[in-house]
């Protein structure tokens, strides 16, 4: 079958879809699928962190990426190390993501397909958050602008769909 | 043995088959992980912290209407056998229960569980706080409502852990965000007997579902009994990850039909007999073992979503499913040995037919 993108080479990736509450297919070859940021099941059980798509739990901290520089970070809460999250596959405080967003978002881009939180907003008691929903919306637009800037196309889309459920 | 007469139908609410699709779904689940902000979390706390979690959950928890008579059980001072009879009614998950592996770990000090009706609240398991709520059948929407009520009221009392850009923070990544696992406890006799199950479960796998035996993660499928839910909590709100589950459920109660019409017209002298076989053995034997009796209330379940036996009810196969269970019947005959044990399931299950049988005739 033909990469239904290029129409040149063989797609190797199928990618079913539920969109619209319709199922969709689509055929892609693999630098297609690549440039969609798609990856065949091939390429993911290739990476090392393929297996923690297969498996959920301890094995989770294993998916965390080696990053140059990263491995003797330290979470100065908790004094947790990367090496104890990619050990035991759990982090040890809410500072702790704070701390390793870096490799943790790779990380949670590969467990969810996603990086960001959309669904409710929650302020802590005491705390005078984001009531206003005006003050929200300037913050969201903001970070629409940023991502933009910085072409995070991806976290551009998700605070997009944000501000229009506020709109 | 833990007393739970206090609890309406032992905290088992679910086994009365009052919620839609109850022949097939047995109970619906949603579950929220919260922590509290500014604390370590349970894999890396000491003791000290632990039980400072328990005193300000606990505490607030008497303020919140949905808990205020709520019963609260300490695991750290249960008997293995009382923790596993928590877990075998789904109130405690295998990991607060302590009950992983073969080697049994020591229960973590200071995790408990709170419940009340269809309300549970774990603490100090992984995360600090587990909310579950809990309804029979197929209802989705019944049982978020009821947790995310908790949920807001716990919430305005206590700091939960909460970040911008990940939303609610969890101890396993795996939770983040919503912190939201729905599962859909269902019975899937026709997609194994026309062997569609792998088909069906891999398109599930598929659109970002999971399933999992009839004790969560890690547990094995037996008597057909599958729990469905959300593999991903990040990205989707609440809505979108219960919308989506529904409808993939829906699709596959619909399958399930299906396959149940194509056994009926195909071999319905082979499936009455299945069926009549399993409700023999389970009437006149005098040993069953756990799965052997899981396999043959299954087969006996399709029969009268069938309507091939008449008059059994589903409130009787619930509680089946529930007093069978290894645990269960430790606690309440008081046998040890494995021989034993069968023994006491088999007088139980012929105690409980016998009765429904006689409920029949007179």
């Amino acid at each position: 079958m033909d990469c239904q993108q290029c129409h040149e080479r063989e797609a190797v990736v199928h990618l079913t879809q539920i969109v619209d509450d319709a199922v969709t297919t689509v055929h892609l070859c693999e630098r297609c699928a690549a440039e969609k940021g798609i990856e065949s099941a091939e390429e993911v059980a290739k990476s090392p962190l393929g297996s923690l798509l297969a498996t959920v739990g301890k094995d989770v901290g294993a998916g965390i990426p080696e990053t140059a520089g990263l491995g003797h970070l330290e979470c100065p809460e908790c004094k947790a190390t990367l090496q104890d999250f990619r050990d035991l596959g759990r982090l040890g405080c809410s500072e702790c993501y704070a701390t390793f967003a870096r490799p943790l978002r790779e990380l949670l881009r590969r467990l969810h397909g996603s990086t960001h939180h959309l669904g409710e907003h929650y302020t802590p008691p005491g705390v005078p958050g984001p009531v206003d929903a005006d003050a929200r919306v300037r913050e969201l637009r903001e970070q629409l602008k940023r991502a933009i800037e910085t072409e995070n196309f991806e976290r551009a889309a998700e605070v997009r769909d944000q501000l229009r459920a506020l709109e | 043995m833990i007393d739970l007469t206090l609890l309406s139908d032992g905290g088992m609410g679910w086994l009365d088959a009052s919620g839609p699709h109850s022949d097939l779904v047995l109970s619906t689940r949603v579950r929220l992980a919260r922590n509290l902000a500014g604390r370590v979390f349970g894999v890396r706390n000491a003791a000290e912290d632990r039980s400072q979690v328990l005193e300000t959950v606990s505490g607030a928890a008497r303020e919140v209407p949905q808990l205020e008579r709520a019963m609260l059980f300490r695991l750290d001072q249960l008997t293995p056998t009382d923790r596993q009879l928590l877990h075998e009614r789904h109130l405690v998950s295998k990991e607060i229960a302590a009950l992983e592996g073969a080697g049994h770990r020591a229960v973590r000090t200071s995790s408990a569980l709170l419940v009340q009706d269809d309300v549970g609240v774990m603490v100090n398991e992984e995360d600090h706080l587990r909310l579950q709520g809990l309804k029979s059948g197929f209802d989705l929407t019944a049982a978020y409502q009821v947790v995310d009520g908790v949920d807001n009221e716990l919430g305005q009392r206590l700091a939960f852990a909460f970040h911008p850009e990940f939303g609610y923070l969890t101890s396993c990544p795996t939770n983040v965000g919503t912190g939201l696992r729905a599962s859909v406890l269902i019975h899937l006799p026709g997609l194994v007997l026309t062997k569609e199950i792998s088909k069906v479960l891999q398109g599930l796998s598929q659109v970002g579902l999971t399933f999992r035996g009839l004790y969560g993660e890690g547990s094995e499928v037996v008597g057909n009994f599958f729990q469905l839910s959300n593999q991903t909590t990040l990205g989707k709100s609440e809505f979108d990850l219960l919308d989506h589950l529904s409808k993939m459920v829906q699709q596959v109660i619909a399958y399930e039909e299906q396959a149940r019409q194509v056994l009926l017209r195909d071999a319905p002298a082979v499936i009455e007999d299945k069926v009549w076989r399993a409700y023999a053995l389970l009437r006149y034997a005098r040993s069953l073992s756990f799965e052997e009796t899981m396999n043959l209330l299954s087969g006996v379940r399709l029969g009268v979503g069938l309507d091939l036996i008449p008059g059994l009810s589903l409130y009787a196969l619930n509680k089946l499913l529930v007093h069978t269970q290894p645990a269960h019947l430790v606690a309440s005959t008081g046998a040890r040995a494995s021989a034993e044990v069968a023994i006491e399931r088999a007088t139980y299950v012929r105690t409980i037919l016998d009765a429904e049988a006689d409920r029949l005739s007179a």
